[in-house]
């Protein structure tokens, strides 16, 4: 589905990246815990996290994610609002919780980007 | 909807608290944070998260969770499963990732409504 | 066949980092990721040196008191480099696994401090190679394949 899609399911505001609506989304990752966005989070999916600092930007960069859904009504920090916007990475803010958010969008299509992890292992 | 439901649909392992299976389920939170789950979750809310430690259950107790699974074939530490089994909170492992056993879980948990 | 000479370096960038700054950590794993997608190494080169590079500037901002990545790419391989000044690591076996952390709560706040750092490095390494002194730093050398 689309980036429009998304927002409209997760009734988000669109915080960076209104030129971008039109991206192409097929999974999700959702954590708080950036090592683990790190080491299991693949190219082109979508974030689910209630961090809001510059460092979620950064990792995003490195991973490649397509876009920022943060969620439980958090807002991001006017830096990293900056540097998502030098980093042509877009931002959606719903107020639905991680299960909400992760729950609606399973149930419209969207699959995890790892969907099993075998035990012991951290990268597939 | 209650836990034991919910494991025998997802291929949950339990690894503790067996006889409290019949915990009915209202809801479920997903979230690593744990200031964040202190604050925003709810009794009755199935758990769902990759923290191993201790303190873990210590929440789930507090907090009235119905329980724990957790994801990415994470398994508890031995003092977790140790109070886990003492303080009878189920805790369950799942292989899924959080976005996929949410996604899951919110599926059983809607079709029950 | 061609020969590879161990002089034949591609690029070659050193960034220094200052410990305790988490504003402007990750900027070196950016940059470095802009450098190398600009010599068009595979996407998973690239992806792969950056993430290790992350996490590795991620561990000098949040432990030491400062540090310098240095970036080498030869013809067949990427070799990042973290050298830092701090405490060093008392036991490198303890900290080398999952869930082993030292981190405050300012770390924790911010989604760090799993104790997954090192961990990570070594499984997107082909070579890893670390070494600490208490007191004194730490050393890492992480090397990626690109060939």
């Amino acid at each position: 589905m689309k980036l429009q899609e998304v927002q409209e399911i997760l009734e988000a505001d669109v915080i960076v990246g209104e030129e971008k609506l039109d991206m192409e989304i097929k999974t999700a990752f959702g954590a708080d815990l950036m090592s683990d966005v790190l080491a299991l989070a693949k190219a082109g999916s979508l974030l689910l996290t209630g961090l809001t600092n510059t460092q979620v930007i950064r990792i995003a960069n490195v991973l490649d994610i397509a876009a920022i859904i943060l969620v439980r009504g958090k807002k991001p920090s006017a830096e990293a609002i900056a540097l998502a916007k030098e980093l042509h990475i877009p931002i959606l803010a719903t107020k639905f919780i991680l299960f909400e958010t992760a729950g609606r969008l399973y149930s419209k299509g969207i699959v995890g980007c790892l969907e099993k992890v075998e035990s012991g292992s951290v990268l597939n | 909807m209650n836990i034991a439901t919910i494991a025998k649909e997802l291929n949950l392992e339990i690894r503790s608290a067996k006889d409290r299976l019949k915990n009915i389920v209202t809801g479920g939170y997903t979230g690593d944070l744990l200031s964040d789950v202190m604050a925003n979750s709810q009794a009755g809310d199935i758990w769902i998260t990759r923290q191993v430690h201790q303190n873990i259950v210590a929440i789930a107790t507090l907090k009235e969770h119905a329980g724990i699974i957790l994801v990415n074939s994470c398994e508890p530490a031995k003092e977790t499963l140790e109070r886990a089994i003492k303080e009878n909170v189920p805790i369950m492992v799942s292989n899924l990732s959080a976005f996929e056993l949410t996604g899951k879980i919110y599926f059983l948990l809607t079709a029950a409504k | 066949m061609a020969v590879y000479s161990t002089e034949n370096i591609l690029e070659k960038h050193s960034f220094d980092i200052e410990g305790g700054n988490f504003n402007n950590a990750g900027t070196v794993s950016t940059r470095i990721k802009s450098i190398l997608k600009k010599i068009q190494l595979p996407d998973d080169v690239v992806r792969t040196s950056a993430i290790a590079c992350y996490e590795a500037e991620i561990n000098i901002v949040s432990y030491a008191k400062k540090g310098v990545i240095s970036l080498t790419v030869s013809p067949d391989k990427v070799t990042i480099e973290a050298n830092d000044e701090g405490p060093g690591i008392q036991n490198i076996e303890l900290a080398m696994q999952q869930g082993y952390s030292t981190a405050n709560q300012q770390i924790r706040e911010m989604g760090f401090g799993a104790g997954m750092g090192l961990y990570n490095i070594k499984n997107y390494s082909d070579i890893f190679d670390i070494s600490s002194e208490v007191n004194k730093g730490t050393f890492l050398k992480i090397i990626i394949n690109s060939a």
